[in-house]
């Protein structure tokens, strides 16, 4: 993978904040157009990686490097974590698209019918045509994503970050939103890397998981990396990654335990178990 | 009501009610209300100061702004906006008290900077604002995208920008400016309604920012004229009319926002 230029390079990436490590020797990579999971509980590292990768925190050592070597700018979207959008602030869907493509830029934004197609092929592609001219703060928290996701992507970056993009949404935005972004990454070429603390919505979508915990990550096809050894190296403990209903879920050896007794209690709603 | 030494005030308080319907637009876009109140009633007694060292009362207000910036822009970072703007508002009225005790300015020129002075300015004054009211909308033009981009999202703004922090201050300098430019003519107590009353209304008229921006100019400008025509055949203050004026633009966006919740429900 070293030969093509990679979208993302990670290289023992530390960070400490306020003299607790927050991340240890974080290493990966990604190809153009990959479609990777960042995975890990609350603190665990996610977002000030994701923080780290734009340029907003320091690394202590190692190495950041994009597509052409710089930071952030035109080459990485990103879609914040909770972003609270003001119900009173007069823009439209398309006006948020629009600040994507042009946002950054100093004077008036005169009218210009390229910049109006881009606009409109955007919310096309996400799907935001129905509620392009509705107030974007009272949108629902599915159609705001997609909001979100059309301004990340407007400029065509090569690199699209998502900080836990997935958190309140219902099952069904969840699985609408995995898919968009699965295909977008597709069509536009752009690596995705998105975090969440829940892998399952993301299992059939993605190319690549970086699993977090406690600041250390391991990286690799999702097959390799969530598995009962490797997770419990990782941890520094041992943890099981038990499948149940078709999910995944990586518990503590005693909560698995329990959830094996539960199983044993109701085996028929249980179709695998390791 | 047009008589020769009307039109001064007539000029004078377009232009302010130009600069401060657009800052005005980001102010309520970007939910800065009380530093917006904090900023120009902080800078008053800077006016006080300037008159006790007999030096241009704009000078007074130019540096107590300045200092008002960065006292919040600093205090901010660690603290809420709120905590920083209120401290400040509560240092520089703090000196204000003693200013005014040791610079014995007559109960009616406090009561022009509190409350504006429309009626009797020089042509020297108009156009020193002028200018200044022209530096201050263009450096809003500059910069009015990624403001936008900013209020709706620091995070989004920043990572646009790659750098935090910027805007916030810009914003500040040109809240700053505005108090500089509208506090002699308005009052540093009125300048706020005139900067959060039309532009709380026309947000509520419009989804598109950009109309919502000029429909803020024009309330405001609207609001300036009325409250001097209406102090004009009442003979009562232009202060009383530009207050009146501006929680009447504000009731009438809420009550406009009201009925659109409403509908939608």
């Amino acid at each position: 993978m070293s030969t093509v230029a990679a979208a993302l390079t990670v290289e023992r990436a530390c960070v400490e904040l306020g003299g607790r490590p927050i991340l240890r020797e974080v290493s990966f990579q990604l190809a153009p157009g990959e479609f990777c999971g960042l995975i890990g509980s609350n603190g665990s590292g996610k977002t000030t990686l994701l923080r780290a990768i734009l340029g907003f925190v320091r690394l202590d050592s190692g190495q950041i490097r994009l597509a052409d070597g710089t930071t952030a700018g035109r080459l990485v979207g990103y879609v914040p974590q909770k972003i609270a959008l003001d119900p009173g602030l007069p823009l439209r869907a398309r006006d948020v698209v629009a600040l994507g493509l042009d946002g950054a830029r100093l004077g008036p934004a005169l009218p210009s019918r390229r910049r109006a197609e881009q606009v409109e092929q955007m919310l096309h592609a996400v799907g935001a045509e129905a509620f392009a001219d509705q107030r974007v703060g009272l949108l629902s928290g599915g159609q705001q994503q997609r909001v979100l996701v059309a301004h990340a992507l407007v400029r065509r970056p090569r690199l699209l970050l998502l900080d836990e993009p997935l958190a309140n949404l219902d099952v069904r935005s969840t699985a609408e939103i995995v898919a968009l972004l699965r295909r977008l990454s597709r069509e536009y070429g752009a690596a995705v890397l998105l975090s969440a603390h829940d892998m399952n919505p993301l299992l059939p979508a993605m190319d690549r998981i970086v699993y977090l915990a406690h600041g250390s990550a391991v990286a690799g096809k999702a097959e390799e990396v969530v598995r009962t050894e490797v997770l419990s190296e990782l941890y520094g403990y041992h943890v099981d990654v038990v499948r149940v209903h078709g999910r995944v879920v990586v518990v503590a050896a005693e909560a698995s335990d329990q959830i094996r007794a539960a199983v044993a209690r109701d085996p028929v709603h249980t179709a695998s178990v390791p | 009501m047009f008589a020769p030494f009307m039109v001064h005030a007539w000029l004078l308080a377009t232009i302010v009610a130009l600069v401060s319907g657009a800052i005005g637009f980001f102010v309520v876009a970007r939910r800065a209300a009380f530093p917006a109140h904090a900023l120009p009633l902080g800078a008053f007694p800077g006016a006080a100061a300037a008159s006790l060292l007999g030096v241009n009362q704009l000078l007074g207000l130019a540096v107590f702004c300045a200092l008002g910036v960065l006292v919040i822009s600093q205090l901010q970072r660690g603290e809420r906006r709120e905590v920083a703007s209120a401290l400040w508002l509560a240092l520089s009225l703090a000196a204000g008290v003693l200013l005014l005790s040791l610079s014995g300015v007559y109960a009616q020129s406090i009561n022009g900077l509190l409350f504006g002075q429309v009626l009797g300015v020089s042509r020297e004054q108009v156009v020193s604002v002028a200018v200044l009211s022209v530096g201050a909308l263009g450096v809003l033009a500059l910069f009015a995208r990624p403001l936008l981009l900013d209020s709706l999202s620091g995070e989004l703004a920043a990572a646009a920008l790659g750098r935090t922090g910027r805007l916030e201050w810009i914003f500040l300098a040109m809240l700053a400016l505005t108090t500089v430019i509208a506090v002699p003519v308005v009052g540093a107590l009125l300048v706020f309604t005139l900067m959060v009353g039309p532009a709380s209304a026309a947000r509520a008229f419009t989804n598109r920012p950009w109309r919502a921006l000029a429909g803020s100019v024009a309330l405001s400008v609207a609001s300036v004229w009325g409250a001097i025509a209406l102090a004009y055949l009442t003979n009562w203050p232009v202060g009383l009319f530009v207050g009146l004026l501006g929680a009447a633009c504000y009731v009438s966006g809420r009550l406009r926002s009201a009925g659109a919740v409403a509908q939608a429900g």
